[in-house]
């Protein structure tokens, strides 16, 4: 018995040695994220761009989006910074406020995208079988439309059936993580088949346990890393669809402002070639948060995802 | 005594595209209340699959039972519902693998593990539970389970793990722990003190154990009662000590002769020639025949059935069965 705690007592060294580490996994991830200059750099600008879009309009005297004729059109100038639109309302209060819609919507349709993938993938690859060939065959369908098509089949319909303007934000957030959910599904039941074969696993079928314990105690925080990744890479992609949708008129609505429907004023020639502080502003809010949120998505997995580095 | 567990003829094939292996063929053991059972083999001989039959893992493995009864308590195992049978697992048969590093989850402390079958099967509160772990990791020979009970698996040692490992599958107060090459993955001064720390639990609590090994020694230490695999077939059974001073089957005296003894010098180690023979091109005979020093005609043509020799042994050899004939 002397040889078992000897055993027992340098166990605890190492452990102590190591307390330092502890929940290291995340600090670990952390730090070396912190070395990515890039991906700090990407981080920086989404936040300086959320901070921007909730809290910038506090300080805006134009917050009230009054139509002003007699200011219709004007180049940027030192009480409109980036000048004004076609009914005399500030650019800058309205690009922020467009940020507000754009990011929430690309927000909130990650998160329903990837509580759908996610819940789908989990149940298709740990029960396996017929509940499988459902599930996957529903993504492959989804995933053989083109999304864009299809996005613009259901707002011309949308249109068509008089839906009220407020409700189309939700309505294309609902959208938006429908096109988008099969990706991720396919992605988590993957990880899901190699993750259910691992001998912990099997370890938790012999302790009996039951499957909601299995799937969501130890499968899910398994499947976090991956999640993580994928989610940050789908609000750029969604911030994108919204912007798309919405310059041709099919997603939110004005007067709600987007930065996709402020881009619409490009599609008149006048206010292309004469006016670009009409949509300059919200493009390169568009390209700036879109790059940043992917750059930064990319250092995400580089750290937590070291497999799937390219 | 009422046995605990009953095997009896148990058949488990797993079908592949060359054919179908006959992993487990015709195998019945029993186990009785408190007795430490030992099956011995070489790889292959189909022993991890009979204690994962009894487990009802084999689905997962790809294979099935395709005949034979598992009798546990009055129950048939085999004709369980999957509700039933979780609630058997973990709390009246519990098991412990030989890789302590892989079955535990990496991602989660030792802690949160250890209370979870707790929390499924006794009911008990997560407060309750935890206080319960950290009295069951006490018990299992680590000091400062405060601590531990609130590392990462990766942070201890081999040792420690199977130590958790043991933990947990003792948390529920199990009648059965199959223990499937619990030492293999240990080096050697913590396989002893893992056997000694299973040898005291089941003192303890009265439990069977069924032991999966290959090594000779570990059965010398722990065992009751032996049973000798070979190609999915038992060859040899008995009593520890009869089976160790008086091997009667080719293979036994085989593998026991093959195992180094202590203070006798020899210049090299016994090894049973050729090789176990490939379970897809089985045909009607002893599959010993080949490798056996004692062949005889009929070894090559016909299959032994097990018999009784002796008092406390049972082998299945043609040269007990003649023996028997002629008396």
């Amino acid at each position: 018995m002397t040889i078992a705690s000897s055993e027992t007592a340098q166990g605890i060294k190492v452990n102590k040695n190591q307390s330092h580490v502890r929940s290291s996994l995340w600090r670990q991830s952390f730090r070396r994220l912190v070395r990515n200059k890039l991906a700090v750099t990407g981080f920086a600008v989404v936040v300086i761009m959320f901070l921007a879009c909730f809290i910038g309009p506090f300080f805006s005297p134009y917050t009230d989006n009054k139509i002003n004729m007699a200011l219709m059109n004007h180049a940027p100038y030192a009480k409109h910074w980036l000048g004004t639109d076609t009914l005399g309302r500030d650019v800058l209060t309205r690009v922020l406020q467009a940020g507000r819609i754009s990011l929430t919507v690309g927000l909130a349709s990650m998160v329903l995208s990837v509580f759908i993938g996610t819940l789908l993938g989990i149940i298709a690859g740990y029960y396996r079988g017929v509940v499988d060939q459902l599930i996957m065959r529903l993504a492959d369908l989804l995933l053989t439309i083109p999304s864009l098509p299809l996005l613009f089949i259901i707002g011309a319909l949308l249109s068509e059936w008089k839906v009220p303007p407020d409700y189309r934000m939700y309505i294309v957030m609902l959208m938006l993580s429908i096109v988008s959910w099969p990706g991720l599904a396919r992605m988590i039941r993957g990880q899901m088949l190699s993750l259910r074969e691992r001998e912990f696993m099997q370890a938790t079928i012999v302790l009996g346990l039951s499957d909601r314990r299995k799937l969501f105690r130890h499968l899910l925080p398994n499947l976090v890393p991956l999640i993580i990744v994928i989610a940050t890479l789908n609000i750029g992609g969604a911030i994108l669809s919204e912007s798309v949708l919405s310059f041709f008129g099919l997603g939110v609505m004005p007067p709600t402002p987007t930065w996709g429907n402020m881009i619409d004023a490009a599609n008149n020639m006048i206010d292309f070639q004469e006016r670009p502080w009409l949509w300059l502003p919200p493009g390169f809010s568009i390209f700036a948060t879109v790059i940043a949120i992917n750059i930064f998505g990319d250092g995400l997995r580089d750290v937590l995802d070291p497999k799937q580095k390219r | 005594m009422k046995d605990l567990l009953s095997i009896d003829h148990l058949q488990t094939f797993f079908k592949t595209e060359a054919g179908t292996v006959r992993a487990v063929d015709d195998v019945s053991l029993r186990i009785k209340p408190g007795e430490t059972v030992c099956i011995v083999g070489e790889s292959g001989s189909g022993k991890s699959i009979t204690a994962m039959s009894v487990m009802g893992l084999i689905g997962n493995a790809g294979g099935k039972v395709e005949g034979g009864s598992i009798q546990f308590q009055d129950r048939d195992l085999l004709k369980l519902s999957r509700n039933e049978l979780r609630t058997i697992r973990g709390h009246e048969i519990a098991m412990i693998f030989q890789e302590p590093m892989s079955s535990l989850n990496p991602v989660l402390k030792i802690g949160e593990q250890v209370i979870e079958p707790l929390m499924e099967h006794l009911k008990l509160s997560r407060k309750a539970a935890r206080k319960r772990a950290i009295e069951l990791i006490k018990q299992v020979g680590i000091s400062r389970a405060e601590q531990i009970i609130d590392a990462y698996p990766h942070e201890l040692s081999g040792g420690m793990l199977q130590r958790v490992m043991i933990a947990m599958a003792i948390s529920c107060g199990p009648k059965l722990l199959i223990a499937d090459e619990p030492t293999t993955a240990l080096d050697v001064t913590i396989q002893a003190q893992i056997l000694d720390l299973l040898r005291s639990l089941k003192e303890e609590s009265g439990m069977s154990i069924l032991l999966i090994t290959h090594d000779l020694g570990v059965v010398a230490e722990m065992a009751d009662y032996v049973a000798v695999m070979y190609a999915g077939k038992i060859v040899e059974q008995g009593e520890v000590e009869a089976i160790f001073a008086n091997p009667k089957h080719p293979y036994t005296k085989g593998l026991l002769r093959s195992k180094p003894i202590m203070n006798q010098l020899r210049d090299e180690l016994y090894s049973i020639p050729g090789q176990v023979p490939n379970p897809l091109e089985l045909t009607e005979s002893c599959y010993f025949h080949d490798r056996c020093e004692q062949c005889m005609a009929i070894c090559r043509t016909k299959q032994p059935e097990l018999i009784p020799v002796g008092d406390s042994q049972q082998a299945a050899c043609w040269l007990y069965e003649e023996e028997k004939r002629y008396a």
